[in-house]
């Protein structure tokens, strides 16, 4: 089911939460709400899921408006970030909820409720705990059983707010893996809410970008990481490196001052000046971490240290040691005007 | 001495001294305070004997004084019951104006001197009140009459399941009734499934505590009863005739009563918290 935005707004007393939201979800797709705290993807997540109520602007599903109706009519399944199980009723009883609670006429017999329940169970591959409950489960096993609960009611849109924010590292890899595989098999339109820009890139579709209630970039992860629309994104995904029109006048080519902005591993780096554009460095520091090698420099004359990554192979053809002078180079760069500067230093 | 050397390391031990002069004051201050009241009812009571103590209590005015207490309770504690359910869940769930006035408001009974919680009454209802002449008018007798007793039992019982529930719910959070919901129950179905069984032992806790109270309550009821015999004396309060018509064996035996209930009020608290601690469901608003 497709989902539409139109000119959304949310306001709680002065603060604006969500100012002017504009999307279109596609049938089927795996889209993620990336940002900051406070940017306001929860509550854009939960005005879908009716478990609260825009300001202004209009919502449809599938073409049709949706604002009338409260979450238990919506048919969205809900994931919390702390699984808000119910405690006081096993695994089954709990993935078997939404079945239960079906009005009598359509409500499945004891015995389909049973299968459904298992197969769900089957599904998210927990079935040997059906009669445990909550509290003797694990964070990552919660989680499944949650998922597999909202899954019970067959929604037509998964709603997963910040699904795997309470899990430690190793589960939160597995499980996001396991996830992008699951909605490979179900193919239900899923929107989740991360702050996590790898857990984005990694399994959505389509990344959007939030930043104070605004949408910065909506793009394929590939596309917001190539090609970042704000300084913004290109600052809150991946590492980047400032260079500003004052001190760096060749990289930024703009008078006025203009900031350039560069990934670590879109510097060169070598011993001899390769143009007149590349800038004077000395090594402060080089590690080597896993597969790829990181070296901090600082220009002469500034106390600002870049951040440089280079793959292993390619810094055994140029290795160096600290205090070593070398010149770096930008591969690629972009190019914003200054005065949004403050604005980046706040998020 | 190695022994000692290695005792003092420990900084936050005592002596043997020490600990056993603290436990045996406060044993002492126990059975001062507590105990010995306690085992001085009984022996009263019992003082003449047996058959005395249950003539007391067959007693036709001890009787009706009994009566009227249970009865009293037994609408007392369910109203509170729904209104602490109700308040609760408003100030635990939702977020609106004027919620700190309504918790300070119940808290009101626990700040007011009980006898003051009776006068406010005859203020109100009393021949010379606000609404004296239009209850005349109408017939309806409040003040001196049982329905007098229970309100002015409502109201000094009114804080203790709000109270107890309050905690409890704002830990919980509203998250499971969100996902209650989205998973398409109606509001009655997730109150049922979800929230109440979520509650249940702080709402024991609640009603054990409110009934008690409302039991044993003394203050606002004299004020409000009037005081006649067999009609509107609840057992506190004809305890308290007894004792001044110099009548102790009788005072005691139903005395005795009231103390019984206190103990059996202890006991089932003490099973509900070990319950509560058995099923890992929080009793108080401890967080998960």
């Amino acid at each position: 089911m497709s989902i539409t935005i139109e000119n959304l707004n949310k306001h709680f007393g002065e603060y604006k939460a969500l100012d002017n939201i504009n999307l279109e979800i596609n049938s089927g797709e795996l889209l993620a709400l990336l940002g900051p705290s406070g940017c306001g993807k929860t509550s854009l997540l939960r005005i879908i899921g009716g478990l609260e109520v825009a300001g202004s602007g209009k919502l449809l599903f599938h073409g049709e408006d949706v604002e009338q109706r409260d979450a238990r009519e919506r048919n969205v399944g809900f994931v919390f970030q702390h699984y808000a199980l119910f405690r006081h009723m096993s695994v089954f009883e709990n993935v078997a909820f939404g079945l239960r609670v079906k009005p009598k006429k359509q409500r499945h017999n004891e015995a389909e409720i049973k299968r459904r329940v298992h197969e769900l169970l089957g599904l998210v591959q927990l079935d040997w705990l059906s009669d445990r409950y909550p509290s003797q489960l694990s964070g990552g096993q919660r989680q499944r059983i949650a998922l597999a609960r909202a899954l019970a009611v067959e929604p037509k849109i998964l709603l997963l707010d910040e699904p795997f924010g309470a899990l430690d590292a190793q589960v939160r890899k597995e499980l996001r893996r396991w996830l992008r595989r699951l909605h490979d098999e179900l193919h239900i339109t899923s929107i989740f809410v991360t702050h996590d820009q790898e857990e984005a890139l990694e399994v959505a579709d389509r990344v959007v970008v939030m930043n104070k209630g605004k949408i910065e970039q909506i793009g394929t992860p590939d596309e917001v990481y190539a090609s970042p629309a704000s300084p913004f994104v290109y600052q809150f995904i991946g590492n980047v490196n400032l260079f500003h029109s004052r001190e760096h006048a060749p990289w930024t080519q703009q008078k006025g001052d203009a900031i350039a902005y560069v990934r670590p591993h879109d510097i060169e780096i070598s011993k001899i000046a390769q143009d007149n554009t590349s800038l004077p460095v000395e090594v402060k520091l080089v590690r080597a971490i896993g597969s790829i090698v990181r070296v901090e420099v600082a220009v002469d004359g500034s106390s600002e240290f870049i951040e440089i990554e280079l793959s292993r192979e390619r810094f055994d053809t140029v290795p160096l040691v600290n205090g070593d002078k070398a010149y770096i180079r930008p591969r690629q760069y972009r190019v914003f005007e200054s005065g949004v500067e403050n604005e980046l230093s706040a998020a | 001495m190695t022994g000692h050397s290695l005792q003092r390391k420990i900084s936050t031990h005592e002596s043997f001294g020490v600990t056993a002069l603290l436990i045996s004051i406060s044993l002492l201050y126990l059975l001062l305070f507590l105990g010995l009241p306690l085992i001085a009812v009984f022996v009263e009571a019992f003082s003449k004997g047996w058959n005395l103590y249950i003539a007391a209590l067959k007693e036709p005015d001890a009787w009706s004084a009994i009566k009227l207490t249970f009865l009293t309770a037994a609408i007392a504690v369910p109203a509170n019951l729904v209104f602490g359910v109700a308040a609760a869940w408003c100030i635990a769930k939702f977020e609106f104006k004027g919620k700190s006035l309504l918790i300070t408001l119940i808290d009101l009974p626990f700040a007011v001197s009980p006898v003051v919680s009776g006068l406010v009454y005859v203020l109100l209802f009393g021949a010379q009140g606000w609404f004296g002449h239009w209850l005349q008018a109408h017939d309806i007798k409040l003040l001196f009459a049982v329905p007098g007793i229970v309100l002015a039992t409502i109201f000094v019982t009114f804080p203790f399941i709000a109270r107890e529930l309050i905690p409890l719910m704002q830990a919980q959070g509203k998250e499971e009734e969100e996902a209650s919901v989205s998973l398409g129950a109606s509001g009655w179905q997730t109150f049922w499934l979800v929230t109440i069984p979520n509650i249940k032992w702080g709402l024991l806790y609640g009603v054990i505590l409110c009934n008690a109270r409302a039991m044993g309550e003394f203050g606002a009821v004299s004020v409000v009863s009037g005081h006649i015999r067999g009609l509107t004396n609840t057992m506190p309060l004809h305890v308290e005739i007894l004792y001044n018509e110099y009548n102790f064996v009788a005072a005691f035996a139903v005395a005795s009563l009231l103390a019984l209930l206190a103990l059996v009020t202890l006991v089932v608290k003490t099973l509900v918290e070990l319950q509560a601690k058995r099923s890992g469901e929080p009793l108080h608003g401890e967080t998960r």
